[in-house]
């Protein structure tokens, strides 16, 4: 068991020439090829379609999927030789229907991983408030409520929260604000990209919008069936020579003034 | 106006043996209904993680109760250890026709959860037997409950036919009512089967509800 690990400064995620197939009949390749660095801090955007293989990507680098060629090392250790449960908890992670537990109260929904990692309840419960105020709900208002009574938008705030809970150094994001109206879905974007440069984590977000890969990404990376065809910074990236950044780039035109 | 009347007189006159034979009639179905609980709500966990298992348990448990209950009771009679005449062949009787409900409905609580919610606990590092225990469990809790009230139901009235295997009951009444042609009789068992269910029927449907997560 890698209990603790020397965190590596550089490379804090590395996929090694990885793919990924599903076992099934037609032995779909999800995945081919990839071969990425991330290092400590960057916020990196995966972008594609819908079957790109983003999705598939990021449960690459919790280990809720195991590659099925080469490999993925998370601060220094392959995916396969972590304990998969000390890996998870070590990584944050919110997914588009944040996926809060309906039976917690909020504050016992943000307070899950130092509950399962045994905190004691007076630094659990000031570290549930320091989060809720970080994501901006009022402690006071929102710590008892169950995640029925809040808004999508309020319940994506407190699925950061949980992720963010244990101080992890990496956040693992799939489409956080894809089921948000677009008002919402601005506000929180603009306050993510914020909390992010404040925070100095790694992040990897999984996203099919172009606009939010320009406002929070400090490098987009462009999947196209299972393949990245393109890496650039958000400055860069719109200038890139290639068919499916026109594509994006033309989804771009096509919505003016629309964040989806 | 006479039966009801007739009816009346026959329930206060024999009161003491109507209530009496109403708390054999609730013990059967206790006793029945816990021993279906233990059995059921664990082998609906167990098939959860075992798919291989889940076709065949709730095959099984669908075929007991297919079988009409008074040839579930005849059937038992010859068996060795679990059957015979009295009251523990019809406990064994009533706990295979309860196990359907309850089993089912664990099972159906515990794989109805939002993929998300599992996900997110996937995620964040729960173990497998903790999503279990502090997610899927207690979100199922409500499911498992509406089929443990609809198996308390069933066993109620199944109960009365307990009594011809020799199991006590307000069936006597029942079946010594229609042998007599006593509509006294029959209603003096009847009845508080029929008001043991509503009463049971509920209290559990005010558990379920304080239960229910939405």
């Amino acid at each position: 068991m890698n209990t603790k690990l020397v965190l590596s400064a550089k490379k804090n995620i590395e996929f090694r020439d990885v793919s990924f197939h599903i076992n099934d009949i037609l032995s779909r390749l999800v995945l081919s090829g990839i071969t990425l660095e991330i290092p400590q801090g960057e916020t990196l955007v995966l972008l594609g379609r819908s079957g790109s293989g983003k999705t598939t990507l990021l449960k690459l680098i919790n280990g809720m999927l195991l590659p099925t060629k080469g490999e993925i090392l998370v601060q220094g250790a392959s995916t396969r030789d972590w304990d998969p449960i000390r890996l998870r908890r070590g990584i944050g992670y919110v997914i588009q229907d944040a996926g809060l537990f309906p039976h917690f109260t909020v504050a016992e929904n943000v307070a899950l991983v130092p509950t399962l990692e045994n905190w004691d309840a007076s630094r659990t419960a000031a570290r549930v408030g320091e989060l809720l105020t970080l994501v901006g709900l009022d402690p006071s208002e929102f710590a008892d409520r169950h995640p029925r009574q809040l808004s999508g938008g309020q319940r994506q705030r407190v699925g950061v929260a949980r992720a963010l809970a244990a101080d992890p150094p990496i956040l693992l994001m799939d489409e956080p604000f894809g089921a948000l109206d677009p008002v919402t879905r601005a506000e929180l974007q603009r306050e993510f990209a914020a909390l992010a440069r404040r925070l100095g984590k790694t992040i990897v977000f999984v996203t099919h919008d172009l606009r939010e890969a320009l406002l929070l990404a400090s490098r987009i990376v462009l999947l196209e069936s299972g393949r990245i065809v393109a890496s650039a910074s958000p400055q860069e990236f719109l200038h890139l020579d290639h068919a499916e950044v026109h594509a994006f780039a033309a989804s771009l035109d096509m919505t003016p003034g629309a964040s989806a | 106006m006479n039966l009801q009347s007739g009816a009346w007189t026959f329930f206060v006159e024999h009161r003491d043996e109507i209530f009496g034979a109403t708390l054999d009639h609730l013990t059967l179905v206790v006793i029945a209904m816990i021993i279906a609980i233990l059995i059921g709500v664990p082998l609906g966990m167990f098939i959860v993680q075992r798919p291989a298992l889940r076709a065949i348990a709730l095959g099984v448990a669908s075929i007991f109760q297919t079988i009409p209950s008074l040839a579930l009771f005849g059937f038992l009679i010859p068996i060795p250890f679990i059957g015979g005449i009295g009251k523990r062949t019809a406990i064994v009787a009533l706990v295979l026709y309860a196990l359907l409900p309850i089993l089912r409905n664990t099972y159906v609580g515990l794989t109805g959860i939002d993929p998300a919610v599992l996900e997110a606990a996937e995620a964040m590092g729960m173990t497998r037997a903790q999503i279990l225990f502090r997610v899927r469990f207690p979100l199922a809790l409500a499911v498992i409950l509406a089929g443990i009230r609809t198996a308390t139901i069933i066993t109620i009235g199944v109960a009365t036919i307990a009594a011809a295997i020799g199991a006590g009951g307000l069936g006597t009444f029942i079946f010594r009512g229609v042998a007599l042609v006593s509509d006294s009789l029959i209603l003096a068992g009847a009845i508080p089967a029929a008001l043991l269910a509503l009463l049971a029927d509920f209290l559990l449907g005010l558990v379920e509800r304080k239960l229910r997560v939405s």
